[in-house]
């Protein structure tokens, strides 16, 4: 059997095409004043919308993962400017210079917000906790909100008991996936058996409810509402902070060499200094005082 | 070769005439220019598609998100032993698929009018749960049935996990049992009949055992794709090595340990797909007693 010298020839033509076909493209963002730096400044001129480098002119893309959790969002739409971190992107967005119908959210899965390349939003906006880790791969904003860890367990049960992190050390605690309440969990109380791996909150909340877990970590605004809100029967047992470092902060999250995370800063500073952050707060969140501290 | 003590031999001894000579150097030839021309195609084909990957502009960012040195040593230890969980989920899974097939398929098998209810029962069985996706009866039994609160009811994970695996692959399985046991030849049943055998006989002695062993190679394909299927129990928070690789992921923003858990799967799925070849082929040639 002899090959037909045309077909002979095809192993070799194949990488050919296959060049030919996956012309490379190169996908870094057209960015116009590209300061690298997470936390540089620029000039007022530099954050006017149309010198703004974005992922489509006009217009705020910002993303956030589905569902979106209260407090943080209402009624799981972004789009309605309700709970802390939609009012938040808002303000942000009036502060560039964006009205509220330039602004458009995409769904990112929390996954898929740090994968490498181009990203398909301006910033993701989802409880990201700033990390030296994370933020060699991405580009963070300043924080706009620092978090606390928070334990929720139901009423009555061992997990409601604790006033100390050393009593949740015999029970089986649980978190979501990738969270700083995870690593609390593993870091901080370091607990006899494993602690229990979740996918999101509502895996959690059901678990908890199923008495698969004793007691579920969370920041303190999502702990907080589960407790008011979600599981009737369940109560917030206390808040730590972790002892790693400094005050965990959530930050928005940004392409790595985004030049769009120096006016972001800029806005985000304007409100922290004029309040605007402090009332949202107090108005989407909580009023942190009566809970109780764990050492 | 002609030792002292060998018998004379008449005239000398036999060389390969020039004919013959030149016929093996020809297949020499031929067979030479194969081997350089796969070396030549492969290399060519190998090193063109690495030249794709690597020059490509993301590679280096791609390079540094899922082939990081760091991030492989760091994960693989957590990995490699969640693992575990995934080998003894299919482990334990695996025998109670084949035995609940097995029965499925002799339900849809029975002839009785009075197991009717069994047969519709077996045949509803097989169409309902091969219509819901496995990570469906995953969700819907490891949220549903500790939610119920019942004594005796274990609610952990693992178990509702495993549970729905077995649930789901038996009504896989228990058709391609059925497929094997349709596929006996009707002689072999009209020749049971002739030697009085009854029917549960005939299925327990003559049918059952030649439709297993009919059936081994797709059988296997299913366990295959069972060990996979296992990291959907990570849904329910069963915290196994793909669960444990997408934490780690989650948490550092690298990618690395997705490929560190793929060498694993890999590495447990090849022998058994080459054991899989090795069995088909051995009963192959049993089947056809000899004959090639």
């Amino acid at each position: 059997m002899r090959l037909r010298g045309s077909v002979a020839v095809l192993p070799l033509v194949l990488p050919i095409l296959a060049f030919s076909a996956c012309a490379p493209v190169d996908d870094a963002p057209s960015s116009t004043a590209n300061t690298s730096s997470g936390s540089g400044s620029a000039a007022p001129d530099d954050c006017a919308v149309d010198s703004l480098p974005l992922r489509t002119a006009g217009t705020l893309t910002v993303g956030t993962d589905s569902p979106a959790y209260d407090p943080w969002f209402r009624k799981n739409d972004p789009t309605n400017g309700q709970g802390y971190e939609s009012a938040v992107a808002y303000a942000v967005a009036e502060q560039l210079g964006f009205s509220r119908d330039q602004v458009t959210w995409v769904k990112v899965p929390f996954n898929s917000s740090y994968k490498p390349g181009a990203k398909d939003f301006d910033f993701d906006i989802n409880q990201i906790s700033i990390t030296p880790a994370r933020a060699q791969v991405v580009d963070f904003s300043d924080g706009y909100y620092s978090a606390s860890q928070a334990v929720v367990a139901l009423k009555g049960s061992a997990g409601a008991e604790a006033t100390s992190l050393a009593d949740l050390k015999g029970l089986r605690l649980g978190a979501q996936t990738g969270t700083t309440s995870l690593t609390a969990i593993r870091d901080d109380i370091q607990p006899d058996t494993d602690p229990v791996v979740f996918e999101d909150t509502n895996a959690a909340k059901q678990a908890l409810q199923n008495d698969q877990v004793d007691a579920i970590l969370a920041d303190l605004p999502t702990a907080l509402y589960i407790s008011a809100v979600e599981i009737p029967d369940s109560t917030l047992v206390g808040q730590f902070q972790v002892s790693s470092g400094d005050a965990e902060e959530f930050g928005m999250l940004f392409e790595k060499g985004s030049g769009l995370v120096s006016c972001v800063n800029q806005a985000l500073a304007t409100l922290q200094d004029d309040g605007t952050l402090d009332q949202l707060q107090q108005k989407w969140l909580y009023d942190a005082a009566d809970v109780p501290e764990l050492q | 070769m002609s030792g002292p003590s060998a018998p004379p031999s008449a005239g000398a001894a036999w060389t390969p005439s020039p004919r013959e000579v030149e016929r093996r150097e020809q297949r020499r030839r031929l067979r030479l220019r194969s081997i350089l021309i796969a070396t030549i195609a492969l290399v060519v084909v190998f090193v063109g598609l690495g030249l794709l990957v690597v020059t490509s502009p993301g590679w280096d960012r791609v390079r540094v998100s899922f082939f990081n040195g760091f991030h492989a040593k760091a994960s693989l230890p957590d990995i490699a032993r969640a693992f575990w969980i995934n080998v003894k989920m299919f482990l334990i899974a695996e025998p109670l698929i084949l035995v609940a097939g097995l029965a499925i398929a002799l339900a849809r098998g029975a002839r009785s009018p009075w197991l009717v209810p069994l047969r519709v029962f077996a045949v509803a069985y097989t169409d309902v749960i091969r219509g819901v996706p496995t990570i469906l009866l995953i969700l819907l039994l490891g949220f549903g049935m500790p939610g119920l609160r019942l004594q005796g009811v274990p609610n952990s994970a693992f178990f509702w996990a495993t549970t729905a695996l077995v649930i789901s692959y038996s009504a896989y399985v228990a058709e391609v049992f059925r497929s094997g046991i349709e596929s006996i030849h009707p002689s072999q049943l009209a020749s049971a009949e002739a030697l009085g055998l009854s029917r549960g006989q005939t299925m327990r002695f003559v049918v059952v055992p030649q439709a297993v062993r009919r059936v081994v190679p797709p059988l296997l394909n299913d366990f295959v794709s069972l060990q996979k299927d296992t990291a959907l129990a990570s849904t329910l928070g069963v915290f196994e090595a793909v669960f444990v690789a997408r934490d780690y992921t989650n948490y550092n923003f690298n990618y690395t340990p997705y490929v560190v858990v793929a060498a694993f799967f890999v590495a447990l799925t090849i022998p058994l797909a080459r054991f899989t070849d090795w069995l088909g082929r051995r009963y192959a040639e049993r089947e056809r007693a000899g004959a090639r």
